[in-house]
């Protein structure tokens, strides 16, 4: 495909994390290149430096600390003997001035022009750069020209990506305030407050082009991509071909990529780019933005298009001329992006240890797989530690099938059977979402996540909290018996009074297992047809209703976790006894979340009034505000400012005027 | 290996009369069993909940590690008496914090867990095996002191139990209380006599004398919590070691107490992951025959009880009215000997005394079961001195020092219920199925020996006999005789440690094992003067 290398690479530094770091190193190693990580304080025991060969350390724990740092990591690339950076994505990957240093350093640049990183930076610059190359654009919208008929708008930074400084507009009333808001808040996370306004589509499709471009002139597009689950203007889950695509059919395909790699053209675009449209259900396309840099889910093109992207962007940095046909797709490709948190909860990010992690029926990692097959991309492994410095994503999964179906079932199963515990994730509304008729029937849109809301998809989602219980019961039981008299009966009462009892919790709700081994075997209270096959503290083999189902069960903390085919459930042990030393006083006021506490307004003895806010938590980039309960009396705060604090630690005490 | 073949064929019309007359025993058994379960009846015990208080079950539930078994000891005390079933105390052996204890938890929905005859004779049972056994003793209190209008069958032998429990202390037995509410006047002692004492906020009373008895003896006005509360124990008298915050907290830190006993036990099963029995336990119900002079075959017991009814066999062509062997149970060594065809000769006494002697060589616990109606009898068994033999088997089974356990399966009668180990041989255990009978006879044969003597005397002084009326007397006192033998009576009478469902005998016995492993096995080899 590639023609002769004019510049060669023998080591690359990944100015990254996470994922995308092993798969870059995936690549290099496949190639015999030397692979150079570098790691935070928080990553120094993640999988992405334990598999370069060697890395450098970047001290401090914050992306401002670290990996934002593009002084530190030339350093590191000199030091470790990197001729080349890859940035991967997020981070410094689409910053013009980190790659210009990394060229003025004398190292291999792997991405595409500093000047064109530049112009598809500001959104509004590169609107009319397409606009002028005939790519169709959504027209821009003065604020103060905008009129009843123009609703509903979205406000953007122009410096902006994923969905911050981004409003959406509905009443004329609401505009300054958003124009106002976006752009502080663009001014604070890019550094330009710089923000434009555009149509919006409530319910769109958001539609992508892969290009590649090499040094010679020539631009593939490969194909394209439909994102168009999102939450929060993130992607959740992403495919190859876009079904919208294939159902308008004609030739929107033909110039949904015309368009892709005229808008590489005219800038001159070098190496891997995204450019992204705006469609609507009748296949008119609107250009978006250009991403210059591999997206997240590029897997799901290298799937269909039998490529490796990542190797693509290396021959293209030692300028080796793309070469043959444009690689067209075939197949379809789905990757969900399995993230650590709670989208019921306000899509709220989670933080713990991954005890467990194990994806079943891998076919590949960060490479290709064949048809029918599972490839994983992932960040995290059995006992990785998700903090609150980095983006929540732990994995992709990607499947590949011959049809879109098949492969939205596959991806379903597998996800369904993922062992991951110790984190919460979003596991289950992917299994939901993938399943359900709207996305099987590949008419979702943009507006998925709002017409239904998480809690909604999620609520028969995963394995029946009540069976999951009973399954950890019997594990816990198994697991529970000591050294003395094992071969007795479980519980063995020669004067037989009731039940055992095991409770476990799932959020708020309680589950009580009343269970006891009669000589019939096992009893459970309120649930008839249940025989037990085979119990031991990793798994259970129950007969249900005459159809024998087994589970495996992990424990850590005070959790159990059930996996089985169908679904997964993580429970709390209720214990037994509570240690009065360990309770709250009451008023007491507890972290709802990890984080950082960045603003406290009050001191011990002050009268404050119900709903006053006390202190302000920041996690995950977003503010927590912690409000008074009621009327009362400061009488701890036992935090203080900039302190790390874990979920669930006590803030602060009020005590009520009665208490 | 030697594993028992069984014969028994479940589907013979004997087999299920026998199961049928077990089922039906059990059935009665379990109607007394639940008046003890039951304790002072609903209404006591929703009023006891009602003041956010466990019953005693439900305390030794919590007390007890999850999953782990509990054996009931005594449950049945009292029966036939006109006491509650049960003698107002719950009392077993659980694991604590993976140790094996004795528990002993006062009922209070029975008449405020006063104590009667029944009580105290169930308690000091208990502290008789946690001495013998080595057990730690938790002791649940919440008793109003003695039933008073029994005093003079509880006062005087009552100092004994607060006796034994500074005894079980001296010899190194760990003793602890946990006091739930009342434990007054003499029931102060127990905290004072324990090694380890938790009381409850508001809940726990413990003084010699309550405020109007104080106000009687001295004039002082007090309260119940400056003389007795948890909070002036804790703080002041320093009698209370713990404070608990209610019930669940106590049984927390007795949880806790228990587990840095750092105690351990003599030894352990044989046999870490030993098998079950080869044949299925729910045929033990088809194996008595519902009448009681029937033989039966042991053999087909111990299939089902020793693991993987594995049993090698001592002596089988010799004596064979009475089964010895070898087998584990629960990964336990023990000898076995059962009672083959009732009757034991003078060859079935020496086999029994030789295997004892054995047992106590390889320190190696013995299980009896008891089907015997005796020694044999007649002038040819008398010349061949079955009373020398006999005695043989009696001075060896009480000399004996390994642990014994008995297990009355069928008839327990005359010399016989000696010679295998009765009560008053001081067996580590006894258990009944509710097939076993216990007397001094049958009772026909009483009833025909009372007849006989009666008759024989009015013809040696020459008197008229009445033999209508003997006949009356006679049909009376096999009646009486038959109904005393019954287990119920004698398990009310705390002749045995419980009845048990013959399905249950492996794990029964398997408890009864461990916690018997709690204490060092010791043979001897001294025993009296065996007349040969």
């Amino acid at each position: 495909m590639t023609d002769e290398a004019t510049m060669t690479i023998t080591s690359v530094l990944v100015a990254n994390r996470g994922e995308i770091a092993r798969r870059v190193f995936a690549t290099c190693r496949r190639r015999g290149l030397a692979t150079v990580a570098v790691f935070s304080d928080a990553d120094a025991g993640s999988p992405h430096v334990r598999e370069a060969d060697s890395a450098v350390r970047l001290p401090g724990a914050t992306p401002a600390e670290t990996y934002l740092r593009g002084d530190l990591v030339i350093e590191a690339a000199r030091r470790a003997g990197a001729d080349a950076i890859h940035p991967g994505y997020g981070f410094l990957s689409e910053n013009a001035d980190f790659a210009r240093a990394v060229i003025e350093a004398g190292l291999i640049w792997i991405g595409p022009d500093p000047d064109t990183i530049e112009v598809m930076g500001s959104k509004v610059a590169s609107k009319a750069r397409m606009a002028e190359a005939g790519v169709p654009v959504l027209d821009l919208l003065e604020p103060d020209a905008i009129t009843e008929k123009d609703l509903p708008v979205l406000v953007k930074a122009s410096a902006g990506g994923g969905g911050r400084g981004m409003r959406i507009v509905r009443t004329l009333a609401e505009l300054s305030d958003a124009v106002a808001s976006a752009a502080r808040e663009a001014g604070a996370a890019f550094g330009d407050p710089t923000v434009f306004c555009e149509r919006y589509l409530d319910a769109g499709h958001h539609v992508e082009v892969q290009v590649m471009a090499d040094a010679h002139g020539t631009v593939w597009a490969l194909g394209e991509r439909e994102c168009s689950l999102q939450r929060r203007h993130q992607k959740v889950i992403e495919e190859a071909p876009s079904p919208l695509v294939d159902r308008v059919g004609g030739d929107l395909r033909k110039r949904l990529l015309a368009a892709g790699r005229d808008a590489a053209a005219a800038v001159g675009y070098r190496g891997a780019g995204t450019v992204e449209f705006l469609a609507d259900a009748g296949g008119d396309f609107w250009f978006l933005e250009m991403n210059t840099r591999l997206q997240v889910e590029h897997p799901v093109t290298e799937c269909v298009t039998g490529t490796d992207l990542v190797g693509l962007q290396l021959d293209i940095a030692a300028g080796v001329a793309l070469s043959g046909p444009e690689p067209a797709m075939s197949g379809h490709a789905i990757e969900a992006r399995l993230y650590a948190e709670s989208p019921a909860d306000d899509w709220r990010p989670q933080t713990g240890t991954v005890v467990t992690f194990d994806v079943p029926e891998v076919t590949a990692r960060f490479g290709r797989t064949g048809p029918d097959g599972i490839r994983l991309d992932s960040g995290v492994e059995n006992g990785s530690v998700v903090g609150t410095h980095y983006d929540a994503m732990l994995a992709k999964v990607i499947a590949y099938a011959p049809t879109r179906d098949a492969a939205a079932r596959q991806l379903a199963a597998a996800l369904r059977r993922t062992r991951i515990h110790g984190v919460t994730t979003n596991r289950d509304l992917l299994v939901a979402s993938l399943l359900h008729p709207r996305f099987l029937d590949g008419t979702a849109d943009t507006s998925f996540y709002a017409a239904h809301p998480p809690a909604s998809l999620t609520a028969t989602a995963g394995l029946d909290p009540a069976l999951g219980a009973v399954v950890a019961a019997l594990a816990d039981a198994a697991a529970g018996r000591g050294p003395l008299l094992r071969g007795v009966t479980s519980g063995f009462r020669n004067i037989p009074v009731g039940y055992r009892s095991r409770v476990y919790a799932v959020g708020d709700r309680e589950f009580e297992v009343s269970y006891r081994f009669g000589r019939d075997g096992l009893e459970v209270a309120g649930m008839d047809g249940l025989a037990l096959v085979e119990a031991d503290a990793g798994a259970v083999v129950l007969d249900v209703d005459g159809v024998v189902r087994g589970w495996t069960v992990g424990r850590f903390d005070d959790r159990v976790v059930v996996d089985g085919p169908r679904g997964a459930v993580e429970l709390r042990r209720v214990p037994r006894f509570t240690d009065p030393s360990a309770q709250l006083p009451a008023g007491a006021l507890t972290a709802p979340m990890p984080g950082t506490v960045v603003r406290v307004d009050v001191k011990v003895g002050d009268t404050v009034a119900a709903d006053q806010p006390l202190l302000w938590l920041e996690a995950m980039k977003m503010e927590h505000v912690v409000r008074a309960p009621a009327d009362g009396t400061v009488t701890e705060l036992p935090v203080a400012l900039g302190q790390q604090v874990g979920q669930g630690t006590t803030l602060a005490v009020v005590a009520g005027r009665d208490d | 290996m030697t594993v028992l073949r069984s014969t028994l064929d479940t589907g013979t019309e004997e087999s299920q009369a026998a199961r049928k007359a077990m089922l039906a025993s059990l059935d009665e058994l379990a109607a007394e069993t639940a008046k003890a379960v039951a304790g002072g009846g609903e209404k006591a015990v929703a009023r006891h909940h009602s003041r956010g208080k466990l019953t005693a079950r439900e305390r030794i539930e919590l007390l007890l590690d999850e999953d782990s078994p509990f054996l009931e000891l005594a449950a049945l005390a009292g029966y036939g008496s006109p006491f509650t079933v049960g003698g107002s105390v719950v009392a077993g052996i659980g694991v604590v914090s993976g140790v094996e204890c004795l528990l002993i938890a006062n009922d209070p929905t029975v008449k405020g867990g006063a104590s009667n005859p029944w009580s105290l004779r169930k308690t000091l049972r208990m502290h008789e095996i946690a001495e013998q056994n080595r057990l730690p003793v938790i002791a649940l209190v919440e008793s109003g002191g003695a039933d008073l209008p029994t005093q003079k069958e509880v006062f005087i032998p009552g100092g004994a139990v607060f006796r034994n429990l500074t005894r079980l202390s001296a010899k190194g037995i760990p003793t602890i209380s946990l006091v739930f509410g009342n434990s007054t006047a003499g029931g102060a002692y127990l905290p004072g006599m324990s090694d380890h004492v938790v009381m409850i906020e508001k809940r726990s009373k413990v003084f010699l004398a309550g405020p109007p008895l104080v106000k009687a003896a001295t004039g002082e006005e007090s309260d119940d919590e400056s003389l007795g509360g948890a909070d002036m124990h804790a703080r002041v008298s320093g009698l209370a070691d713990h404070y608990a915050l209610d019930e669940q907290d106590a049984i927390r830190i007795g949880r806790r107490i228990v587990a840095r006993l750092n105690w351990r036990k003599a030894a352990g099963p044989a046999t870490a992951t030993p098998r079950p029995p080869r044949y299925a336990a729910g045929d033990l119900l088809s194996i008595v025959p519902p009448d009681p002079k029937s033989p039966f075959d042991p053999r087909e017991v111990i299939a089902r009880i020793v693991d993987d009814s594995d049993f090698d066999e001592v002596k089988p062509r010799y004596g064979d009215s009475l089964v010895t062997g070898w087998a584990q149970l629960h990964g336990f060594p023990i000898g076995i000997l059962a009672n083959a065809r009732g009757v034991l000769f003078s060859a079935e006494a020496q086999k029994a005394a030789q295997f004892i002697q054995l047992a106590n060589q390889s320190r190696t616990p013995l299980l009896f079961l008891h089907n015997t109606t005796g020694y044999m009898v007649g002038r040819e068994y008398e010349q061949g001195g079955i009373i020398k033999h006999g005695a043989m088997m009696i001075n060896a089974v009480s000399n004996s020092t390994v642990p014994h356990i008995s297990l009355l399966i069928g008839n327990s009668y005359g010399a016989g219920h000696y010679g295998m180990c009765g009560r008053a041989y001081d067996p580590r255990f006894v258990f009944a199925w509710p097939s076993a009978r216990s007397a001094v006879m049958g009772a026909q044969q009483l009833a025909d020996v009372t007849y006989m003597v009666s008759r024989a005397s009015a013809l040696a002084q020459g008197k008229p006999f009445d033999e209508e009326g003997a006949q009356v007397v006679r049909h009376m006192i096999e009646q009486q005789i038959s109904a005393e033998a019954m287990p119920a009576v004698l398990s009310g009478l705390i002749y045995d440690d419980g009845i048990i469902d013959p399905r249950d005998t492996r794990d029964v016995l398997g408890v009864a094992l461990s916690a018997i492993h709690t204490a060092p096995v010791e043979g001897t080899g001294s025993f009296g003067v065996f007349r040969m």
